[in-house]
């Protein structure tokens, strides 16, 4: 395993598209091959050189690529997007589309991601020390087919829409959400450690989701159907077990009606 | 003599009623009386005739005052401004004609600019739950002539379309409605106590930013399962009795504004919406419209759709794709994120209408203003360009809050010299071409058009 290492060296006055800080982009490349890689500030088509110090070799191959950025990347969007292999380590913030459109490889983000983060994910996996805003793990606009596999963490709390559109994969929100979860769902797995404000799987079809908290405003659409004991990401407890969207349609499997699963932890 | 002028269009809200008539002056140069419009339609066409309207661009001196100067020098430093800023940002067209959206695609493309619309503070999140989940609706027509239960979901068009409740959705006598509102249920469903809840069958006044729940209510009751006792404030036997007087309606119609598209959720809510109206489907007909505000909002939706794929929040910056993502490429994320440096505002008054802080970070940067007349806008320009006012002295299409394209007309001759919207986008467009050596590219179907006069076409 190789290790290219980039170090922030100046602020874009804009915010720069990064789309090229990834494993497949880096694979087979020297330094000075990988600062002259392109990434957009508005309407100019920068160099990575441009803002980043770039230091150690790549890999032969993007899963023989590791990448490390030392510094903060508040004002870089894209990174790690569309990669498929590989892995790529920040330590600091980063912008919108982290790992978005990502197929595999490991993203770990020590700080805190804008929205978008695994926008479209197929595979791979996403941990962010930090906060999310918005629209982790969601379908581009319009599109009805959203994440389809991987796995996204986020220790801190997040935003509104997670998992919208979902069709697999996993979500951990080990904090706090806001609002819309799993809204038009139809597979897939949610987990929100903390508490929901609301808008817990509306519009859903098919799927789980785990709240491990409270939420505060429950969806109209759902009915209490039993108690069940589970284990989640390492923690077992009592779930009250709840289906629904009932004002959404649902599919036919085996002559039974498949609901959206809602598993919210009982009150001690 | 004076003029009556018939079949006017109004240049005011989205309800673009086509049936003003118009009294002007012998020399066509002024407006006396304007019939049949509201009172905001009557005093949009009486503003025309004001003596202190603009006539030249006028721009901000290093001490700060303004200064008027000719049009060709303002059109030089628009385009060199333009040519110069990594990412401008072009907003606004909510009043103007369809002619000025499709000629500032132009400048557009060449300066590689984010193009958004008056939408993206309005019913920006409509076109993103209708992208999600369709679009089931109809002209307001069909609403007039067929709906005999009408639901306002978060509007108030006493207030802000006064017509439309007379010329389309609750007084009017239509072909199956001969009886108008004696004919009609109306529900509101706000949760204010607004001049158009007053005048409702029905009242369901929710807890603000509910609504997604409350739709979800809607639907769950529709499909013949039992809710909680109160959903979002509303008792569940109101809701059941709501939900009835939908699904025997003969044709529902569903009309929707800000409440739903700029609460918690936004587009969501829209969705939910549109699911509903499908769901009511299996039962009944029924249709659903956004409340769009302006005369011609939906025209840039139009216009920009087929020029470029998508309605609103299009960043062009990549000269080679269009790319459009609400959250990162509208106007106000792009100005509270510091990612746009220069701003024309076009038609519209982002001064007035944006939070402080975006217009704070929008004035570290060159300023432009292009309206008729004065405004918040225009007076924190660094260049403030006057052009026609669409509607009254400059003709154009313009598309209804229904999407039905209504030709207006211009009822009283122009300011000499004051070029229309269109005119100004393609001279700029002009003197872009010659600072970057381009050749610049005109649409030979454009017989009619104003500038330039005897474009040479390749």
């Amino acid at each position: 395993m190789a290790t290219v290492t980039l170090k922030p060296t100046k602020v874009p006055e804009l915010m720069f598209e990064g789309y090229s800080i990834t494993p497949d982009a880096f694979a087979g490349k020297t330094p000075a091959q990988i600062a002259d890689l392109p990434g957009h500030e508005g309407k100019i088509v920068m160099k990575l050189g441009d803002f980043f110090e770039v230091t150690g070799n790549a890999g032969d191959t993007a899963a023989d690529t590791n990448i490390v950025i030392n510094g903060d990347c508040t004002r870089v969007k894209y990174i790690g997007a569309r990669m498929t292999a590989g892995s790529v380590t920040v330590n600091g913030n980063t912008d919108m589309y982290l790992g978005g459109w990502m197929k595999g490889g490991k993203i770990h983000v020590k700080g805190n991601v804008d929205s978008f983060c695994g926008i479209q994910m197929q595979g791979g996996e996403l941990v962010v020390d930090g906060d999310a805003k918005n629209h982790v793990g969601c379908a581009y606009r319009g599109d009805w087919r959203g994440m389809k596999g991987g796995t996204i963490r986020i220790k801190g709390s997040a935003g509104n829409d997670i998992g919208t559109f979902m069709l697999g994969g996993t979500i951990i929100i080990e904090k706090d959400a806001f609002i819309h979860v799993s809204t038009h769902a139809e597979g897939g797995t949610v987990i929100i450690k903390g508490d929901v404000e609301g808008r817990v799987g509306g519009q859903m079809v098919k799927g789980d989701m785990y709240v491990l908290g409270k939420i505060k405003f429950m969806m109209p659409g759902y009915q209490k159907v039993g108690t069940v004991e589970k284990e989640v990401d390492g923690t077992k407890a009592t779930f009250d077990h709840y289906i629904g969207d009932l004002g959404e349609r649902h599919p036919k499997s085996k002559g039974e009606i498949i609901y959206a699963n809602l598993y919210l932890k009982a009150a001690a | 003599m004076p003029k009556l002028i018939k079949g006017v269009g109004c240049p005011y809200c989205g309800s673009s009623c086509d049936d003003i008539e118009v009294l002007v002056s012998d020399d066509e140069t002024k407006i006396l009386e304007v019939h049949n419009a509201c009172i905001i339609g009557t005093n949009l066409f009486h503003h025309a005739n004001d003596a202190t309207r603009p006539k030249l661009p006028r721009m901000r001196q290093p001490d700060g005052s303004m200064k008027e100067i000719p049009y060709d020098e303002a059109i030089d430093w628009m385009a060199k401004t333009m040519l110069k800023a990594k990412k401008p940002l072009i907003y606004g067209f909510g009043s103007t004609n369809c002619e000025g959206m499709s000629a500032v695609g132009r400048i557009a493309e060449k300066s590689g600019a984010v193009l958004d619309n008056c939408a993206t503070i309005c019913h920006g999140p409509s076109f993103l739950a209708i992208f999600d989940n369709g679009y089931p609706s109809c002209t307001l027509g069909e609403a007039k002539n067929r709906a005999d239960v009408v639901v306002f979901w978060g509007c108030n068009p006493m207030h802000a379309h006064p017509r439309h409740t007379s010329r389309y959705s609750i007084f009017p006598r239509g072909y199956f409605t001969q009886k108008g509102q004696m004919q009609r249920t109306v529900l509101c469903i706000d949760p204010r106590e607004t001049d158009t809840a007053k005048l409702a069958d029905h009242h369901l006044m929710l807890d603000q930013g509910h609504d997604y729940e409350l739709f979800d209510a809607f639907r769950t009751v529709l499909r013949g399962f039992e809710i909680p006792e109160t959903v979002a404030g509303i008792p569940r036997e109101k809701i059941k009795e709501s939900v009835e007087i939908m699904k025997k309606a003969k044709f529902c119609m569903i009309f929707f504004g800000m409440g739903c598209t700029h609460t918690d959720g936004r587009n969501h809510n829209i969705d939910h919406a549109i699911s509903l109206t499908r769901d009511l489907n299996n039962h009944t007909k029924c249709s659903i419209m956004a409340m769009r505000g302006h005369y011609n909002i939906a025209g840039p939706g139009q216009v920009w759709s087929w020029q470029f794929g998508f309605p609103y929040c299009i960043d062009l910056s990549k000269g080679s794709h269009a790319h459009m993502n609400p959250g990162e490429t509208s106007s106000v994320d792009l100005a509270m994120r510091d990612e746009v440096d220069c701003f024309v505002n076009v038609g519209t008054d982002a001064g007035a209408h944006f939070p402080i802080q975006a217009v704070q970070h929008l004035k570290k940067h060159p300023f432009i203003t292009i309206d008729p007349n004065f405004c918040m806008a225009s007076e924190i320009a660094d260049l403030h360009i006057p052009v026609r006012i669409a509607g009254v002295d400059e003709p154009g299409v313009v598309y209804r809050m229904d999407n039905v394209p209504i030709q207006f007309r211009a009822v009283i001759k122009g300011l000499p010299g004051v070029p229309s919207d269109e005119e100004l986008f393609d001279r700029v467009y002009e003197r872009m071409c010659e600072l970057t050596n381009t050749q610049p590219i005109w649409l030979a179907a454009k017989e009619h058009r104003k500038y330039p006069h005897n474009p040479v076409v390749s």
